[in-house]
């Protein structure tokens, strides 16, 4: 079988399953193509090629003694570096939490185990995955393999632009308020965040409890959904995790047909703001998906204009708490520990060294919006907004069984474009959050090359609350309209590195 | 607003004290639930394990572990509040409490904020007064669900405590049992016996958690604390500036800290002086407090939702179902006692402020008549635990070991000094009561001819006074009595003895 890392998750799964290639083979690809371009694209913070190849030896004994294994056993796997990981190092893209290595694997870990699935390293992030450019990283920025000047959005940046870089053919992300989709749309990958409570967060490092949800992220819609299946379903250890049947996304992906489906454009998530040539390629697909045999209904949400200033009320909070526990005391970066200062000031100096701008400045906002006296005016209005958010959604899920939107505003910007204004780094992701303060699901796919700079566009499906398989539909009937025009997926046309 | 300066008087006696001011109180109890699992993990809870062996991702707050509410721990709360008469919330969350300290594994607290489990209750409690028992009703503002922190230990310097320590320790075993705070609204009206209702109000609260099987409630261990909140203020003034007195760790503390407290801020208020809104620190040994944290200026503590955990909606059938699950409770109880028994309420209270209910309940339960088991366990039992200052439900003492003392004694092998002894040797731990009866050989002697040469050893030892009974002077025959009695170590029936003195001299009374 010829480069190995260019193949699907789903084609290198069978060709190891006939034994046409081997796990250690396909692992030991990627860990090459790694070793050969991550100085350039920085996807990975740590690779762990030992385990990763005893991982891929286990499976090929198993095949090799006849076992059936599970759909994506022996395929390699990008972990965002939020998730933990037993013994591993986990750092969040954070200083403070240098050097620590969990003692226990997230829930998302041990499936991705127990389904024989290859866990490459962890990615690079925005630290604490707060960022649209994975700039705020504490070990330096990642770049985008389209264009390695320019960031690889965020917070996720890693797990997508190893995708785009083809390290890996599979990764995992989170997504709070666009991490997976955001960086899918300017890497030309596919990235889903499923519907809240659908993937369990136990072991996910909490950014915004109430937001936060790992998905899957490959480089076409099938791979995706066979990480969706693997990753998805109940688990008691997150109260938050949903006690329902997982969506038949796979068999979704399968069928890949829009027809009869009413697909609505959301009002205020097109026109002034975004790039020229990102609305033209999104109008286009829509065009096509109506040739597919959809029906196009344009929806309001009026809701929707309040929803970034709603979610940087309720992020900060909740990240003001989560984030209190890292003091020094029991983990991680410790300062001042000398006999000579008190434990507030070693606390305060871990957490002066240890957190980026970016960190404190959520910390602050959060702490303030908190505070007695701020609070209902705050965080209690940001919680009516998000009602009204979710009413909208409701309302136009009556008329629409899924919402389309251009993912991002733009496509890649330079990096250190917006570093320094947070305001502009922010409005990237004014069509994704509204999706997070819903809780419902969503997948962002590409839709062609911004023809002002060459560089991906990605559309954004928006499916109701336990309605994840909805979204593959959508994207694999537009993926496979796309790819016939085009005669190959988009990915196929990034730079070689 | 003159100094604040401590003058020569730093507290005034409390009668004189109640003279011109009227305090009010307040009590917030934490009493850690008994359940096998900690509030939010399946660690274990026992107490006494090494440090740091029973701790988990999720109680030491590492990052990405979330909790699951214990649901043994929600139903003891609303058992908890039923018997409280308190109202449950059909719907509430738990709430993060920010404040960062060393012994909180996340710097906040999952605790409840404004959506308590339970709320608007009372609980009846009954003080002893020269005018006979008295009721008052403590209302109750809220029953609510929080994790416990982990335990620090100050390791060096003088006082144990934070500040002139070399380092700290901290044991996370504690760190995420389940604790719920019952806090009273403010208490009025009890004037002079607002130390014996703040007792009483705790006594209760304990002993009720005891009926419901819900915490072991040993204060010593820690497992109910108490924190007591008073201000004065002149009769018809509004409410002074209340203080907040921690660490009062027993039933007799709290009464003290209240006592103390008052005795305090009268002085103070006497001598032109301002109450501060502060902390104070109980010490048992003097048992007067040291101020603490100021809380004049509040500290905020971000209260909001728990995102990682979904809301508690218990349904009617649910908290019905554990309404049929409540015991006798102890007021109940003791008025059925009473009428079993057949004594005064004033008896019943001896009982009860002894803290000896339950075992006189074991002990007539073993068998003994209840004159005896009461006498026992409020007179010779209540002294010597006072003595060693320790409960009377720690003694090592059982209501079969009393049972067969009390047969001893109708045996006429043992009397009421012997048996004092037996119950020396027991709480020694010599063993069981037979044990101790022989080892220390504690049998009534019964032999008449021993008895006789004791008699006649005494008589010969002081001659003079066989001649004054014989007179007639028969209260001379004490002094042979106790020489004999002497002589047997105790050992003899006194009666006994007299008669045969008697019936050696010859002489009739």
């Amino acid at each position: 079988m010829s480069d190995l890392i260019r193949q699907s998750a789903a084609v290198l799964a069978e060709a190891i399953r006939r034994r046409e290639v081997s796990a250690v083979e396909v692992t030991t690809a990627h860990l090459d193509r790694i070793g050969a371009v991550d100085d350039q694209v920085h996807a990975f913070l740590h690779v762990d090629a030992e385990a990763a190849l005893a991982a891929a030896a286990g499976v090929d004994a198993r095949i090799a003694a006849g076992e059936v294994l599970g759909p994506l056993a022996g395929v390699p796997l990008a972990l965002k570096d939020v998730l933990t990981m037993h013994g591993v190092p986990t750092t969040c893209g954070s200083r403070i939490l240098q050097g620590w290595r969990p003692p226990y694997d997230a829930s998302v870990v041990e499936r991705l185990r127990a389904a024989d699935i290859i866990i490459l390293g962890k990615t690079n992030m925005d630290e604490f995955a707060m960022g649209s450019s994975t700039e705020h990283s504490a070990y330096g920025p990642t770049r985008n393999p389209w264009d390695l000047d320019r960031i690889p959005g965020g917070s996720g940046g890693g797990s997508a632009a190893a995708l785009a870089a083809f390290e890996a053919p599979l990764a995992i992300g989170t997504d709070t308020g666009g991490s997976i989709r955001q960086p899918a749309a300017v890497t030309g990958t596919v990235g889903v965040k499923p519907t809240y409570g659908a993937v369990p967060r136990y072991g996910l490092v909490a950014l915004a409890s109430s937001l936060d949800q790992a998905g899957p992220c490959a480089r076409n819609v099938m791979d995706t959904a066979l990480l969706h299946a693997v990753i998805a379903g109940h688990d008691p250890r997150d109260s938050t995790s949903l006690d329902v049947p997982v969506p038949d996304v796979v068999a979704a992906a399968q069928r890949a047909d829009v027809r009869g489906m009413r697909i609505g454009l959301v009002r205020q998530l097109t026109g002034e703001g975004y790039q020229a040539g990102v609305s033209q390629r999104f109008e286009e697909a829509v065009r096509i998906l109506e040739h597919l045999g959809a029906t196009i209904v344009e929806v309001d949400c009026p809701s929707f204009d309040y929803a970034l200033g709603a979610y940087y009320l309720i992020l900060p909070s909740e990240a003001s708490s989560n984030l209190a526990r890292f003091d020094g005391m029991r983990y991680g970066l410790r300062l001042g520990d000398d006999g000579e200062h008190s434990v507030e000031q070693v606390m305060s100096l871990t957490r002066e060294a240890g957190f980026g701008a970016e960190v404190k400045r959520r910390i602050m906002l959060g702490t303030y919006a908190l505070s007695s006296g701020y609070y209902d005016a705050y965080y209690g209005s940001a919680q009516k907004v998000r009602t009204l958010i979710q009413r909208d959604f409701a309302a136009a899920f009556a008329s629409a069984d899924v919402l389309v939107s251009p993912t991002a505003p733009t496509t890649a910007f330079r990096i250190g474009e917006k570093v320094d204004d947070p305001l502009a780094m922010y409005l990237n992701d004014i069509a994704t959050i509204p999706v997070n303060l819903a809780g419902n699901a969503a997948m962002s796919l590409p839709v062609g090359l911004a023809a002002e700079d060459g560089l991906p566009v990605g559309l954004q499906v928006m499916a109701p609350a336990m309605a994840d398989e909805r979204l593959y539909l959508v994207g694999a009937a537009l993926e496979a309209a796309l790819r016939d025009q085009w005669g190959h997926l988009l990915i196929e046309e990034a730079p070689a590195l | 607003m003159s100094t604040t300066k401590s003058s020569a008087v730093d507290v005034i006696p409390f009668d004189q004290a109640l003279a011109d001011f009227e305090p009010v109180l307040g009590l917030e109890v934490h009493v850690e639930l008994g359940t096998q699992t900690k509030m939010f993990c399946a660690c274990p809870t026992a107490f006494g394990a090494e440090p740091n062996a029973q701790v988990c991702p999720v109680c030491l707050g590492l990052p990405g572990s979330m909790p699951v509410v214990n649901r043994t721990a929600v139903e003891s709360t609303i058992r908890i509040g039923l018997a409280l008469n308190c109202a449950i919330a059909s719907w509430c969350r738990f709430a993060r409490k920010n404040y960062f300290y060393p012994d909180m594994p996340k710097d906040y607290q999952v605790s409840q904020y404004d959506e308590p489990l339970c709320s608007n209750g009372y609980l009846d409690v009954t003080v002893q007064t020269q005018d006979g028992p008295q009721v008052f009703r403590v209302e109750i503002e809220r029953v609510h669900m929080e994790e416990d922190t982990g335990k620090l230990t100050h390791e060096g310097g003088a006082t144990g405590r934070i500040h002139g320590a070399d380092y700290s320790l901290v044991d996370y075993n504690r760190a995420g049992i389940p604790l719920i705070e019952i806090v009273t609204k403010p208490i009025v009206g009890t004037g002079a016996l607002a130390p014996l209702v703040a007792r009483a109000y705790v006594t209760e609260l304990r002993d009720l958690m005891r009926a419901l099987g819900v915490s072991d409630v040993r204060m010593e261990e820690g497992s109910l604390r108490c924190d007591v909140n008073c201000s004065l203020n002149r009769p018809g003034d509004p409410w002074g500036t209340r203080s907040e007195t921690k660490n009062v760790n027993s039933l007799r503390s709290v009464e003290r800290a209240v006592r103390s407290e008052v005795e305090r801020q009268a002085a103070l208020l006497l001598a032109g002086g301002r109450i501060i809104q502060e902390t104070r620190h109980f010490h048992e040994d003097t048992g007067r407090s040291t101020p603490g944290r100021s809380k004049e200026h509040a500290e905020d503590y971000r209260y909001f939702p728990e995102p990682d955990l979904v809301p508690v909606a218990p349904s009617d059938a649910w908290i019905d179902d554990l309404r049929t699950t409540l015991p006798e409770l102890p007021s109940a109880r003791r008025e059925r006692l009473q009428q079993e028994w057949g004594i005064s309420a004033f008896e019943l209270m001896s009982v009860v402020n002894a803290g000896a209910l339950e075992l006189v309940e074991a002990t007539i339960a073993a068998g003994v008549d209840q004159a005896a088991a009461r006498k026992w366990w409020t007179g010779e039992l209540l002294r010597t635990a006072n003595d060693r200052q320790v409960e009377l439900s720690d003694l090592p003492v059982t209501g079969e070991q009393i049972a067969r003392i009390e047969a001893l004694i109708a045996a006429g092998s043992l009397n009421d000094k012997l048996a004092r002894q037996v119950f020396e040797g027991i709480i020694a731990g010599e063993g069981d009561v037979d044990d101790v009866v022989a080892a220390r050989g504690l049998v009534i002697v019964s032999d008449d001819s021993a008895l006789i040469a004791a008699i006649d050893a005494a008589l010969a030892e002081q001659p003079d006074v066989a001649e004054k009974i014989t007179g007639g002077k028969f209260q001379a025959a004490g002094a042979i009595v106790g020489a004999v009695m002497k002589a047997t170590k105790g050992q003899a029936d006194a009666a006994k003895v007299r008669a045969l003195l008697l019936e050696r001299l010859g002489v009739a009374e």
